[in-house]
């Protein structure tokens, strides 16, 4: 049963992964990449490490995942042009020959020495009791060191991806919307108490039209005598 | 099932994330790639724990996790202020700092 979970999780996380490099749209290659990331966590959880597994279902495919998806909706994940570079025919060599070199180091050689079917499994291994209490006792300075890392980090993204003043032409100030022209009595005492609309019933009785108060000058001073 | 099969899945994973990093042209993509290979090497970190039968792979995996995380924040921020500026998204095209 393991045996058949593992071959199927595996060939969904290596299809996923191959779906992230080749598929043109952007917003599949993230779709490939969730397949990809939750294949990974069943392979966790068949490694008995459930609450790494849990961890990356919920962070990564849940919420790291979100903010591709945003960010490829902001951005616009439009086609990318191929292009005929030499990197486009070295590349995959280049991954072809790591590939065959790390085969050599893993199935060669490196690992005779280690045992194939690991330690025998003790009670409690990879539960988050267990992750937690080694996180808060053996690991807590590299713990401490990635809750400051993960401040700067969010820091940082703010700062760079804020809106910054002068970049757009053209930008409204408060002072031009001020002196803007505008109708006689908006936005002034008179207006808000309703003589405005009695001003504008004896006009129309008068058969007069609205006087329109020139720009910049002050609210105050539009009473009539 | 022997451990060395999920480390063969694992190289297998890092070597396809190195060539999506060096044939991609879209900077996300790329961020994409270097997802996967922060990944395999977070499953080889895994299966050594299992291996030894201690947690301390797991430990350094969720490190692993949380630097991946804050290396997609700064590198989507990084790419949102690129396409606010209207510069091509495209990593062969942003050549400003070659000097």
């Amino acid at each position: 049963m393991s045996v058949v979970m593992f071959f199927l999780a595996a060939a969904a996380a290596i299809i996923g992964a191959i779906g992230v490099v080749t598929l043109r749209n952007p917003l599949y290659s993230v779709l490939a990449l969730v397949c990809h990331l939750v294949a990974l966590a069943a392979l966790f959880l068949l490694l008995r490490a459930e609450f790494v597994a849990a961890a990356q279902v919920v962070v990564y495919a849940g919420a790291v995942m979100v903010l591709y998806v945003f960010v490829v909706a902001y951005v616009g994940g439009g086609e990318e042009v191929a292009a005929g570079s030499t990197l486009r025919i070295l590349g995959p060599l280049f991954a072809l020959a790591l590939a065959v070199e790390l085969f050599i180091a893993l199935l060669g050689s490196a690992l005779s020495g280690i045992h194939r079917y690991g330690a025998p499994y003790k009670l409690g291994f990879g539960t988050p009791e267990q992750i937690g209490r080694l996180f808060l006792t053996d690991y807590l300075f590299p713990f401490e060191v990635a809750s400051l890392l993960l401040l700067v980090a969010a820091v940082g993204a703010i700062v760079l991806a804020r809106r910054r003043r002068g970049l757009e032409d053209g930008a409204l100030e408060l002072k031009d919307l001020l002196a803007a022209p505008r109708p006689a009595y908006t936005g002034t005492i008179a207006e808000g108490v309703g003589v405005r609309r009695v001003r504008e019933q004896i006009e129309q009785a008068h058969g007069g039209v609205t006087e329109v108060v020139p720009a910049g000058s002050a609210a105050g001073s539009t009473e009539r005598s | 099932m022997a451990l060395d099969w999920y480390l063969a899945v694992s190289a297998l994973i890092f070597c396809i994330g190195a060539g999506g990093v060096l044939v991609r042209r879209n900077p996300l993509v790329v961020l994409l790639c270097l997802e996967l290979m922060l990944n395999a090497a977070n499953l080889a970190l895994i299966t050594f724990a299992r291996m030894h039968g201690g947690e301390g792979g797991q430990i350094f995996a969720l490190i692993v996790m949380v630097v991946a995380a804050c290396e997609v924040t700064v590198g989507l921020g990084l790419l949102v202020a690129i396409s606010r500026r209207n510069l091509p998204i495209d990593v062969d095209e942003l050549h400003e700092l070659n000097g």
